[in-house]
């Protein structure tokens, strides 16, 4: 039988076991580290058609984040502002640099500006806009420092790991109403436990972790 | 088992040779999100303020019709269409400005006027109404209308309404699209009471407050 079977095969099952594992752990722990938002996502930071800055405008001008997406508050989506919105101000600040031109086309003729798409859910994830910043939570909580960046980066994976983790525990990261646009708030020592437990059970905040909370 | 070291080897390498390409997590880049089993995460359906192709203007985010009104909107009882002086800040059938607000003032509407005054006037209005928001500061804006002069606090209402809406010629442009009817009311209830509080006296303040002042 040793011409068929050579020596070396009595440590096939053993060599099969320990490469099996081994290909299906590093295949596993590949998958989970770059085919999930956070590595497919986080960090996306697209060349806008027009550079405009949140730092400046949001942070160093202290614009709220509502006077250009006035509908977040009434609606399921943070709407882009119309090019009439930077008119209100564009139509006298820097009111022939090229770097506006654009605006100053969209503005004119109802063209709309390419703006780049950066936060994005899947299509199958349904999420609403206003009954987040209208129960406490805060802009920066999803989008990040967005008041900081020159450029808007994608800053939290979005996964649904990451909703779970704030629909389990809702006080700690809930905030005043008044604070939801304050992206530089911090809360308190103990806030969480204290006020943040009490706005949870004042609103009858139950954000749910049921499929169809989110998914329809 | 020289065959199981070199197999070994190569997988090294090769998980090497992704990272070396692949990067850490959390870097900056350009180019969209690779999406790999994308037929359910981008779904063929309307999205807001995205391009689509069924619309001969290629949005999918339709202006609103001319001479039309959004049911939605307040359902059936959207009356923005009708000429009534909460909409036009004008008697009926006339040109003239209403004198005062035409919806009931009340504690509840001033502070929604203060958060949306700080909203959408304060950057350039300020945050007490004297013109000196931050686009003055910034020499960003050459005229901008002090909220506490005369010429502010003599009009009627029913103009602060209007120029709220439709804007002043020839810096000013019109919040009719950004700041819903109720919500100018409610800014120019606010804005009155920054005029009453500007030419208040002392006597006016409450007892208990008066310490606070300097």
């Amino acid at each position: 039988m040793s011409d068929i079977f050579p020596k070396w095969t009595n440590k096939l099952p053993a060599m099969v076991i320990v490469g099996g594992l081994l290909a299906g752990g590093v295949v596993t722990a590949g998958v989970t580290y770059y085919l999930t938002p956070k590595y497919a996502r986080v960090g996306y930071k697209p060349v806008q058609p027009v550079a405009f800055s949140h730092a400046i405008h949001a942070d160093q001008l202290a614009i709220d984040c509502r006077y250009c997406h006035n509908g977040v508050e009434k609606s399921w989506y943070s709407n882009v502002p119309a090019a009439s919105t930077c008119m209100n101000c564009h139509n006298q600040v820097l009111k022939d640099d090229p770097k506006l031109a654009l605006v100053r086309e969209s503005a004119a003729t109802g063209k709309p500006i390419p703006w780049v798409q950066i936060h994005k859910t899947p299509d199958f994830v349904y999420f609403n806009h206003s009954v987040h910043v209208n129960r406490g939570v805060s802009c920066v909580h999803c989008h990040g420092p967005v008041n900081k960046m020159d450029e808007v980066r994608h800053s939290k994976s979005l996964g649904m790991s990451f909703c779970l983790e704030c629909h389990r525990d809702p006080a700690a990261k809930i905030r005043p109403n008044d604070q939801v646009f304050n992206l530089d708030w911090q809360a308190p020592e103990g806030f969480a436990k204290k006020e943040g437990a009490k706005l949870v059970k004042d609103w009858n905040v139950h954000p749910g972790e049921s499929c169809s909370v989110c998914h329809r | 088992m020289r065959y199981f070291f070199a197999f070994l080897l190569g997988f090294a390498l090769l998980s090497l040779t992704v990272f070396g390409i692949a990067g850490r997590r959390g870097t900056d880049f350009r180019k969209p999100p690779l999406e790999i089993f994308d037929d359910m995460v981008r779904q063929a359906k309307l999205r807001p303020q995205v391009p689509n192709s069924f619309f001969a203007d290629g949005r999918s985010s339709q202006p609103h019709v001319p001479g039309t009104v959004a049911q939605r909107i307040g359902g059936m009882n959207n009356d923005t269409w009708q000429g009534t002086a909460k909409n036009t800040g004008m008697t009926p059938g006339t040109t003239n400005f209403v004198a005062t607000i035409p919806v009931p003032v009340t504690s509840a509407l001033l502070a929604r006027g203060r958060e949306r005054y700080n909203i959408s006037c304060l950057p350039c209005h300020g945050a007490v109404g004297d013109g000196n928001g931050i686009t003055k500061k910034i020499g960003a804006m050459p005229v901008v209308a002090n909220l506490l002069d005369k010429n502010a606090i003599v009009i009627p209402d029913g103009q602060i309404f209007q120029i709220i809406s439709q804007g002043k010629a020839p810096n000013m442009q019109g919040y009719a699209a950004n700041i819903t009817i109720e919500d100018r009311w409610a800014i120019v209830a606010y804005v009155r009471s920054l005029q009453r509080a500007r030419f208040a006296t002392l006597d006016e303040v409450p007892a208990a407050d008066r310490a606070t002042l300097k």
